[in-house]
């Protein structure tokens, strides 16, 4: 069967549903419905953005690394994958990709890496130049949600790469994604989405420069019978029904 | 890979502990600040679902993220600090005779089960039912929001360069053991995994033996 190749394309008007620019260093959430595309885009180059995802309407399921993982035999994430849910439904799948890796094992940063890193800059001193970090960027848009530290599972780091070689050794790749890089996440449930900007965890670079990454959602309909992601792997498509027999 | 094989000096005869566990089964236990907890792979090739809680506060958890990101490397053996939520040391691993711990595969659940083998083995038993049982059952105020990624010890899941992950014949053997110390009050929770659709047990899962010793004085 051939597949259907999800190339990145422009979004047509009178699909486009709103568009921000989050900042680097920020962080942000709001809900996607299913049917909808989240396309995420490192707007100059060297962009981290740790995410995570619930079903909106039963936010005790939620994003899982494990069974995302394990189900695709992969340990990172790209175009033809999905975020699987704790309940084996696809929360997202990956339409399209141009940075071609995104890293699913790291989680995000913290308040002890970042000082440890760029050293203090506190809001008293630096005023909105503070350094943020992901993991607390993360819980403050889950507690906008009634959502605390217990809800906080493991991570997605789009944009960054970070391979294993023979050793099991953890080696990031600095200059990975490039300016205009993005990455579109197909909503198969409504989900709450919850993102940082904050730099990677394991970033060498010795200055706090996270870049900014430009949001654009837009009606594009879920995973079609012929889709890639739904195709690549048979795990998958009992994914994809499971999810469809969520929603019926 | 560097594989570290560390032997504990401790005799099991002076343990203030010592259970079989028979797969399939939970356990939900607290091991004091310097206590030391082995877990002894029997038959050989078991894989152990574990997680831990800090006593005082149990949101605090073990995190397998900040645990292999502190390390830069996706195994645990000798050495391996297992980090919590709060990036802080719940048990450091003091002993292991099996080489490498797994804790990308996570636990079985039926779900899982479902999309990653066939619709029908939705009913088989699972490593999240033997989690939600003991925690539901037992009286440790913890719920499913509080059940994160896991550590599998003695489960081997290789990743190569490329991403590529995959659940492999186990590196474990009869009488082999992995032993840790705890750095807080930690509340320990087991499933001892009842898979048996992957190479992780070898198709036959086995029971493990569970000591814990007052300390290394």
């Amino acid at each position: 069967m051939k597949l259907v190749q999800n190339t990145v394309q422009e979004i047509a008007k009178d699909a486009l549903l709103w568009e921000d620019r989050v900042p680097g260093g920020a962080h942000w959430s709001g809900i996607v419905r299913r049917g909808t595309t989240l396309r995420l885009t490192d707007l100059s180059g060297g962009a981290n953005c740790s995410a995570i995802f619930f079903n909106h309407e039963e936010k005790l399921e939620r994003y899982n690394m494990a069974d995302t993982l394990k189900a695709q035999h992969t340990a990172r994430l790209t175009r033809g994958h999905v975020c699987y849910s704790d309940m084996g439904r696809v929360l997202c799948s990956i339409a399209a990709d141009s940075a071609g890796w995104h890293d699913p094992l790291c989680g995000p940063s913290d308040a002890a890496t970042t000082r440890a890193r760029y050293g203090e800059k506190t809001y008293q001193n630096a005023r909105n130049d503070m350094l943020r970090n992901g993991r607390d960027g993360l819980l403050i848009e889950l507690g906008k949600w009634g959502l605390s530290k217990r809800d906080l599972a493991a991570t997605v780091n789009f944009f960054s790469k970070v391979w294993i070689d023979d050793a099991g050794d953890m080696q990031f790749v600095l200059g990975h994604s490039r300016a205009g890089a993005l990455v579109e996440l197909r909503f198969e449930m409504n989900c709450l989405v919850a993102l940082s900007t904050a730099p990677h965890p394991l970033d060498p670079r010795p200055h706090y420069a996270p870049g900014p990454v430009g949001l654009a959602a837009w009606r594009s309909g879920t995973a079609r019978p012929d889709d890639e992601c739904r195709l690549s792997c048979p795990e998958n498509g009992r994914g994809f029904h499971a999810t469809e027999l969520y929603y019926r | 890979m560097t594989q570290s094989f560390v032997e504990s000096r401790l005799d099991p005869r002076g343990a203030l502990y010592d259970k079989v566990l028979p797969a399939g089964e939970g356990w939900l236990h607290e091991l004091k600040r310097g206590q030391i907890f082995r877990i002894q792979d029997i038959k050989g090739n078991q894989a152990v679902d574990t997680l831990f809680y800090s006593a005082a506060d149990p949101s605090e958890r073990y995190s397998a993220q900040d645990t292999i990101r502190a390390q830069r490397r996706i195994y645990l053996t000798t050495g391996s600090r297992l980090l919590s939520s709060e990036g802080n040391a719940l048990l450091t691993l003091v002993a292991d005779t099996c080489g490498r711990h797994d804790t990308l595969g996570g636990a079985c659940a039926a779900e899982s089960n479902s999309v990653r083998y066939a619709f029908d083995k939705k009913y088989m038993h699972s490593c999240r039912d033997t989690f939600l049982h003991t925690i539901v059952a037992g009286d440790a105020l913890l719920t499913k929001r509080d059940i994160a990624s896991n550590i599998n010890f003695f489960m081997n899941v290789p990743v190569t360069a490329d991403g590529g992950l995959s659940f492999a014949d186990g590196v474990s053997a009869p009488g082999k053991y992995v032993e840790m110390r705890a750095e807080m009050d930690v509340i320990c929770l087991i499933s001892n995994c009842p898979q048996l659709n992957n190479p992780c047990n070898a198709y036959d899962p086995t029971p493990v033996r569970l000591l814990i010793w007052g300390g290394p004085g």
